[in-house]
């Protein structure tokens, strides 16, 4: 009896986006008179990151710092429509829809600082750390918030936007199959080591890892996030979760944690990642999604490395130490193959 | 440990940003750590009722009767609700789509098709009364015979699960009991292939798990409205969802959530929305309506399971010359959003390579287990899964490195995929060198080299002749009306209601019934399959 | 159904609540004193967002009795700042980015707390031994033990008046 450690990889894409009838969204961008700016959505943050990414957005489209943005969601009778969260579509169609609705507010925000700086819009930016000044003359500046007061009190102007992101239809052909299913796709590939113990049939993590390639990364610590907690669940389903342990036999469904098993902090590995960042010509700032597809290539290189170290084929997962037994005694025990 | 490979299409990025790119702390991250955050069910309500429901002990039965009679007079009880107190007790979550017939009752009525549905609720003053007064409902139940094997399901002589689709499949294109997927010759290529290798993969069920369970309270608001605190994921996807199941004009709805305790796809379903509302439409009072965690692990819509073939053909240098995939979704006993990861699973096919020879027939199957539903990656992770071990075994069938196997085969700008769109943007070669770099794994020098942006297109970009199919395929119908625009209708009768409807049910639309010519103002939504079923 | 006065310290301040024959300390928490920062996750003592410290020792209140903590200190994670500021646990968990959703936390914070209080220097095992009753379904559980490491790490300024 012996501990036998493998290798394994895979490789994925992922497509950012829904596609059955339509994937909007919109925004609402307005500012108060102290140049302070609300995004209204009804998009949903279930822990991703929804409130925070659309909060750079919007700052960074306005050029304002991220501080003076206060993202509000979710309130049907105040947030616009959207589909929702799912699908890795929250950074793509809801960013997109933010930053159509922080252009708009944008330009109303420069005409009312050309008015009090009685210069053209086109002459002026924004610094990002709350002025707006002449392009090349610094020092012809006014501050958001003196901008802001202004437009509310003097000129009579509200600084707000409306933006909407829309993928039309794809129609699906029935014989071919051909359609748009998605605009954009995020890739990755991972590497992970396991140890199996062939007397009790447990797989041991060693090590992952990876590179993902995301678009562009717009809070690096949000993607690290979903990229490592992402990798736990997908060791999660290779290994350990079912709520149906003898699927399609229904019976002894977990009732509770203790049944229903998931790896604890004591079960997780390194995993050393590499984020690569093509910008999706479509995407906000060419941002995609990286919070569903982080999962998905764990499940297979955990596969593939139990293979290579034991030398047997699970293909029905998660793979437990049970099936992990059974198939070693199918195939006589171990036969590990080359190292990798 | 994570790192930033900036090299890697730096000529694509422009740099000069101030607020993207940086690791700006999270919005929300003082309130989570001060225990301030505030989820749907923290929010204090006066006269706050609880609602429970009975389920289905059965797999699939028929309900010959439903007696409440003692339920009705047990301690703290306010109101039980049967299937005949839902107004429109009928419907399919993408019918906001216009996508699929209405197949799931908010409460059965006539059969229960999966063990865990919901039956009859009871709202009362505490959980525990709402449990009690459960316990003393009797429901008469003929056992049928159960199918849980998607296979089996599809037989000739199987159980029918949901008499909506007879035939145990979902109805795409008005015509096919799959979507299928045809871009050149399989056959023909599997024909001249140096190699052939077919597998079967299962996926198992998955429970989202979420450390916050499914829940939300609806109460009365001013004016004749409802307020729902909700951890739904689709604020409006829910809203819309029960104003069409309560039969009211959305604007009768006021839902605040967007705060939610993870949902990983499993609050999509408005699991708890529809009967929570009606609870107060029904009592008047606020009513909590919160899923334990027991109800979320059995009875919760987990991911499906999913059954997949692979049949792949492979020339001794490596080139996959065909992939030929047939997937079955296991949907359980309603659609919900199986129907719609068919579709997606369809598009994924056959993952991030470039064959020139692809095939697919996918599935939506009915069985009679909890009805399934979106998770994290839903409709590709388990393709995914097929396909990546079955790379693992090719490249060992013809003794090329894994890695290297996979860059040979990776689409590339510029080529067609075979839902027939080109491929932009790709980047899979890369992430294989720069996970093959970090992991130490030796991949050869050419292999070191080659691009996602260079090789692509070209004879790769061409459409190939694909048998049996007629040229440029045939298109769907028109787009037509959705429910946000849905004509007048009159209150749907109950589909078979067995015994006497339970004493004296006010109105459940008594807050000033919506004309029904109201429409909800957004866009029109088409459909894929502009099939309209209503 | 008749009710049950129960008094105990919570956060430092004397509450007393009534509460029904039964009830749980999470209810009383919750429904009683107004605080919410315990979750319900699961009633059946399985996933620890409801841990308290009850005379500095985690508990699970969805299945500790109410009247149990009867003349007992309470701790919750509302009560871990100090006015302003924020307990290094706390700090330690932001900078760490140890929350998604953020369901888990004050869970997650007592139990370490609990740890930090007995042991200011433990090692990565003992912080693992501590969270292993609490779940967390987004993080992967790296970002939070880190913080906890971290915050151990940052010495006296753990221990708050």
């Amino acid at each position: 009896m012996a501990k036998h450690r493998g290798r394994g990889m895979a490789a994925i894409n992922y497509p950012i986006g829904m596609n059955l009838g339509g994937d909007p969204s919109q925004a609402l961008v307005h500012s108060n008179p102290s140049g302070k700016f609300t995004v209204a959505l009804s998009s949903i943050d279930l822990g991703q990151g929804m409130k925070s990414v659309t909060r750079q957005i919007c700052a960074e489209t306005l050029g304002v710092p991220v501080e003076d943005v206060y993202v509000d969601t979710a309130d049907s009778d105040t947030g616009p429509h959207c589909m929702g969260s799912f699908a890795s579509r929250g950074t793509h169609r809801v960013g997109n829809a933010v930053m159509a609705a922080a252009r708009e507010a944008r330009g109303v925000m420069m005409e009312a600082a050309a008015e009090e700086l009685e210069v053209n819009a086109s002459d002026l930016e924004t610094d990002g750390r709350g002025n707006i000044h002449v392009k090349g003359a610094p020092h012809r500046s006014i501050a958001v918030k003196d901008v802001a007061i202004a437009a509310q009190f003097k000129q009579g102007k509200t600084i707000s936007g409306r933006g909407i992101f829309l993928v039309p239809l794809s129609e699906v052909d029935p014989e071919t199959g051909e359609m748009s299913p998605a605009t954009c796709y995020a890739h990755a590939c991972l590497v992970a080591e396991i140890e199996v113990d062939d007397e009790t049939g447990e797989v041991a993590m060693v090590r992952m890892d990876s590179a993902y390639e995301l678009g562009r990364a717009l809070n690096p610590k949000l993607v690290e996030q979903q990229l490592v907690g992402g990798a736990w669940m997908g060791v999660s389903h290779a290994l350990y979760e079912t709520p149906e342990p003898y699927y399609p036999d229904p019976s002894h469904g977990p009732r509770d944690f203790n049944e229903y098993v998931m790896p604890g902090p004591g079960d997780i590995c390194p995993h050393d990642i590499a984020v690569l960042e093509r910008p999706a010509p479509d995407g906000p700032f060419g941002g995609k999604g990286p919070g569903e597809m982080c999962a998905n290539p764990v499940l297979p290189a955990v596969a593939n490395a139990i293979f290579n170290a034991i030398g047997v084929r699970i293909n029905d997962l998660p793979i437990t130490p049970e099936k992990v037994l059974r198939a070693l005694k199918a195939q006589g025990g171990a036969r590990p193959q080359a190292r990798r | 440990m994570l790192e930033f490979r900036k090299e890697y299409f730096a000529d694509e990025r422009d740099e000069n940003l101030n607020e993207i790119g940086k690791p700006t702390q999270r919005q929300d991250m003082v309130g989570h750590v001060t225990g301030t955050t505030t989820y749907f069910d923290d929010h204090k309500l006066a006269g706050l009722l609880h609602l429970k429901v009975l389920r289905s002990p059965h797999h699939h039965a028929r309900i010959r009767g439903i007696d409440t009679g003692a339920a009705e007079r047990a301690p703290g009880v306010r109101r039980v609700i049967r299937g005949a107190d839902v107004p429109r007790n009928l419907n399919t979550l993408l019918s906001l789509l216009n996508f699929g017939k209405d197949d799931e009752p908010t409460l059965a009525v006539d059969k229960v098709r999966y063990k865990g549905e919901p039956v009859v609720a009871v709202v009362a003053h505490s959980e525990r009364e709402a449990f009690e007064a459960l316990a003393q409902i009797r429901v008469d139940y003929e056992p049928l015979p159960a199918v849980f094997d998607v296979e089996e399901a599809l037989k000739a002589g199987a159980p029918v699960v949901n008499e909506t689709y007879p035939k145990n499949s979902f109805e795409y294109h008005g015509r096919y009991d799959h979507q299928k997927l045809r871009f050149g010759d399989v056959e023909r290529a599997f024909a001249e292939a140096d190699h052939g290798l077919e597998e079967r993969y299962q996926m198992s069920p998955i429970e989202h798990a979420p450390t916050e369970t499914n829940g939300c309270v609806a109460a009365p608001e001013t004016n004749g409205r409802y307020v729902v605190y909700t951890c739904a994921q689709g604020l409006f996807f829910s809203l819309d969802t029960c104003a069409k199941i309560l039969d009211v004009p959305s604007n009768k709805l006021h839902f605040v959530g967007g705060t939610v305790g993870g949902g990983f796809g499993g609050k999509v379903d408005s699991l708890t929305e529809p009967l929570a509302i009606l609870g107060a439409m029904l009592t008047g009072r606020p009513v909590r309506y919160v899923l334990g965690r027991e109800e979320e692990m059995q009875f919760g819509s987990p991911r499906g399971a999913e059954r997949i073939y692979v049949k792949d053909a492979v020339m001794r240098d490596g080139r996959i010359t065909a992939r030929k995939v047939t997937s079955y979704f296991d949907s359980g006993a309603y659609t919900r959003l199986s129907s719609y990861a068919v579709i997606k699973c369809a598009a994924h096919i056959p993952g991030p390579y470039t064959i020139p020879n692809v095939h697919a027939d996918v599935y939506c199957v009915y069985t009679n287990r909890v009805p399934a539903t979106a998770m994290r990656g839903f409709g590709v992770t388990a393709v995914d899964f097929a396909i990546e071990c079955q790379m693992d075994k090719l490249a060992h069938l013809v003794g090329i490195d894994p890695m290297e196997f996979r860059i040979l085969n990776a689409y590339r700008d510029g080529d067609m995929k075979a839902h027939r769109r080109e491929a932009k943007n790709t980047a899979l070669i890369e992430c294989v060198q720069v996970a093959a770099e970090k992991a130490k794994w030796p991949i050869r020098e050419e292999f070191r080299r080659m691009s996602s942006r260079a090789g692509g297109g070209g004879a790769r970009a061409a459409v190939p002749h694909t048998p049996g199919t007629p040229a440029g395929g045939a298109r769907p119908p028109a787009p037509q009306r959705t429910t946000y625009d849905r004509p007048p209708q009159p209150a749907q009768a109950p589909i078979f209601e067995p015994q006497k409807p339970s004493p004296s049910p006010p109105s459940p639309r008594q807050p000033t019934p919506a004309p029904a010519t109201t429409q909800h103002g957004a866009a029109r939504f088409s459909s894929v399959f502009g099939t309209r079923r209503r | 159904m008749s009710k049950t006065p129960v008094q105990f310290r919570h956060n430092g301040v004397d509450v007393a609540v009534f509460v029904d024959g039964g009830a749980n300390l999470l209810t009383a928490i919750r429904e009683g004193v107004g605080d919410t920062a315990p979750k319900f996750g699961c009633g059946q003592g399985t996933c620890g967002v409801c841990t308290v410290l009850i005379d500095g020792e985690p508990h699970l209140s969805c299945i500790t009795l109410a009247e149990a903590v009867a003349g007992r200190s309470v701790e919750t994670a509302d009560g871990l700042k100090n006015g302003p500021d924020l307990h290094p646990l706390q700090r330690a968990f932001m900078e760490h980015f140890a929350a998604q959703c953020g369901f888990c936390t004050p869970g997650m914070l007592m139990a370490a707390k609990a740890l930090l209080d007995k042991n200011p220097a433990p090692s990565r095992a003992e912080v693992v031994e501590a969270i292993g009753g609490n779940i967390c379904r987004c993080t992967g559980y790296e970002p939070i033990i880190n913080a906890v490491l971290a915050a151990a790490s940052a010495g006296p300024g753990r221990q708050r008046a």
